[in-house]
């Protein structure tokens, strides 16, 4: 049996988190399909079909699935289903708000946030804000599963030639139409994706201090900006730059805590960095325990510096 | 309108828990338990609608164990108008739970259900899609502000990236991001009147639902642990370090 990945896309790009699946996909065994369900996404389709180690990519192109819907999509990937052994979502906020969905309709249950398949129905997956790891067996026929991408290399973006097949789209649900979005303007590097973070927290004190220390540094090191649930709370920063159980987990090269404290829940979201650097004015804030390198310091003096010594 | 809203009894946000040593789920017996936080804020969003006059009447829902009653009682101090527990001694998965639940609802004919995105437990935030999908409802997920406008739901919803709005038709299942609404504190009063409101006990067989496990737990194990960092005492040694020793810019 073959194991299909649900695309994330914009219509015209499959986006990272995409790859990351691919990876997992590849450790359940069996033919990797990749469904790419949208309108007017044939550019994504054609990217999908480049992605290494993808057999083929099925390619559902309607208006009602233009803006990922979960009602559209689940039914989409319902009517795929029968083929496949294993239904693979990015756990993103799209792959999170559909894969229930398609599982609850299977009557089976979900597996969420894998990050290491250990065997075609054996999985790993963190509980308690990343404070225990479960392995996990499932015993149903189609096991459906979100994969938190920092858990997988990303397969490379080029060097497949799967073909790409059409396949009728889903009638549209009337219960649910998309209304409108804000998506914030950004040109630093995806969060999620970033291989350096700088992030603050409460201790930046106004959006504009935020934006006026961290920024040079970010600007400096080509780093992605990230929050606390604090700073997030406070209006310093965006809601979607929060790091942390309830917000975006990240696992970059490099992660940059300034005046962040450490709770649990922030720790649940960058943990897995590679390299964690901590500045914090107070030598007692757990951030320290978790730290690489702590530098115990006024974040205002100290970043500025920072800056200066790049 | 009636509203659902199921909450979960949770080991407290601020408890490190620990993994018991022989690798069998982690030790919970003496935590402090409290109502899960998403949980907290889908009771105040409910609440917030009743007084808006939207809302009618406020039923809180938990599955579990008896002390469950407890989270009950604290959404009942919060504002709902009754309660319902389905008790269970097994542990309950997010299908299980999605199943009990849509039965309570063909049962209560809610026009909204509201619960938190995740569980902080185990972390699945999966039982309000599932819910949804079992009852052929629209969902909102991780909504952050929501409206009845021309008898329709206006959902914002939190996306990677920003938000996006959606109209779903009522009736409709959505489920609390953090930025909803900051739930209110019970005061005393309201404790001692939650106590008087009436709560109904089913158990699972009672609603004709197979609550057995999909996923079985192999293990719990303890995540792997970081290697003791080092402090720098200033900033040109904390550079050298970076370039020099941990090589990442």
């Amino acid at each position: 049996m073959a194991v299909l990945v649900i695309a994330e896309h914009d219509n015209a790009h499959i986006k990272g988190a995409t790859l990351n699946t691919v990876t997992a996909a590849l450790a359940c065994g069996g033919d990797v399909h990749v469904l790419v369900a949208g309108h007017n996404a044939g550019a994504a389709a054609a990217a999908a079909a480049q992605i290494a180690g993808v057999a083929k990519v099925l390619h559902a192109d309607a208006e009602g699935l233009g803006h990922g819907l979960a009602e559209n999509v689940a039914a989409q990937v319902l009517a795929l289903a029968p083929s496949y052994s294993h239904l693979l979502f990015p756990a993103t906020a799209a792959g999170k708000n559909v894969s229930p969905r398609v599982a609850a309709l299977l009557d089976v249950g979900q597996i969420s946030d894998a990050t290491k398949v250990v065997s075609a129905d054996t999985f790993e997956r963190p509980i308690y804000a990343g404070n225990a790891i479960a392995t996990v067996q499932s015993s149903d026929a189609v096991k459906v599963i979100t994969v938190r991408t920092t858990g997988f290399d990303a397969a490379a973006a080029t060097g497949g030639s799967a073909a790409v097949e059409s396949v009728a789209a889903v009638a549209a649900s009337p219960s649910s139409s998309y209304l409108g979005s804000e998506i914030a303007k950004n040109d630093r590097p995806e969060l999620t994706a970033a291989k350096i973070i700088v992030s603050g927290g409460r201790a930046m004190g106004s959006s504009e201090k935020f934006n006026e220390v961290l920024t040079p540094l970010a600007d400096k090191l080509g780093a992605a900006l990230g929050a606390s649930r604090a700073a997030v709370d406070a209006g310093y920063a965006p809601n979607d730059w929060q790091v942390g159980q309830t917000g975006k987990i990240v696992a970059p090269s490099l992660y940059i805590a300034a005046g962040i404290s450490g709770a649990i829940q922030h720790l649940a979201g960058m943990k897995d960095s590679k390299v964690i650097v901590a500045i914090n004015k107070d030598p007692e804030a757990p951030i320290f325990s978790v730290a690489d390198y702590g530098l115990e310091a006024d974040l205002f003096v100290a970043v500025p510096e920072l800056v200066a010594a790049l | 309108m009636k509203v659902l809203v199921p909450v979960k009894r949770v080991v407290d946000y601020n408890v490190k828990v620990r993994v018991k040593s022989d690798g069998t789920g982690v030790d919970i017996a003496n935590v402090k338990m409290s109502m899960n936080p998403f949980d907290e804020i889908a009771v105040e969003e409910a609440v917030r609608l009743k007084e808006k006059g939207v809302v009618t009447e406020i039923i809180a829902v938990s599955c579990g164990v008896t002390q469950c009653q407890e989270t009950l009682r604290t959404a009942m101090a919060i504002g709902a108008d009754r309660a319902i527990l389905v008790e269970s001694a097994d542990e309950l998965q997010p299908l299980a739970v999605a199943k009990l639940l849509k039965a309570l609802v063909d049962k209560e004919q809610p026009g909204l259900i509201i619960l938190g995105k995740q569980a902080i437990d185990d972390d699945c935030n999966q039982t309000g899609q599932m819910l949804a999908a079992l009852a052929g409802l629209p969902q909102g997920a991780f909504a952050s502000k929501v409206e009845v406008v021309d008898g329709k739901l206006q959902v914002t919803r939190e996306i990677d990236g920003g938000s996006e709005t959606l109209a779903l038709s009522l009736p409709a299942v959505i489920t609390t991001d953090l930025r909803l609404n900051e739930p209110r504190y019970v005061t005393l009063p309201n404790i001692m009147k939650a106590k008087k409101k009436p709560l109904e006990v089913f158990k699972p067989a009672d609603l004709g639902v197979d609550v057995s496990s999909r996923i079985k737990t192999l293990s719990v194990t303890e995540p792997p642990k970081r290697g003791a960092g080092i402090k720098v005492p200033d900033v040109a040694t904390l550079v050298a370090k970076l370039k020099n020793e941990a090589k990442v810019i």
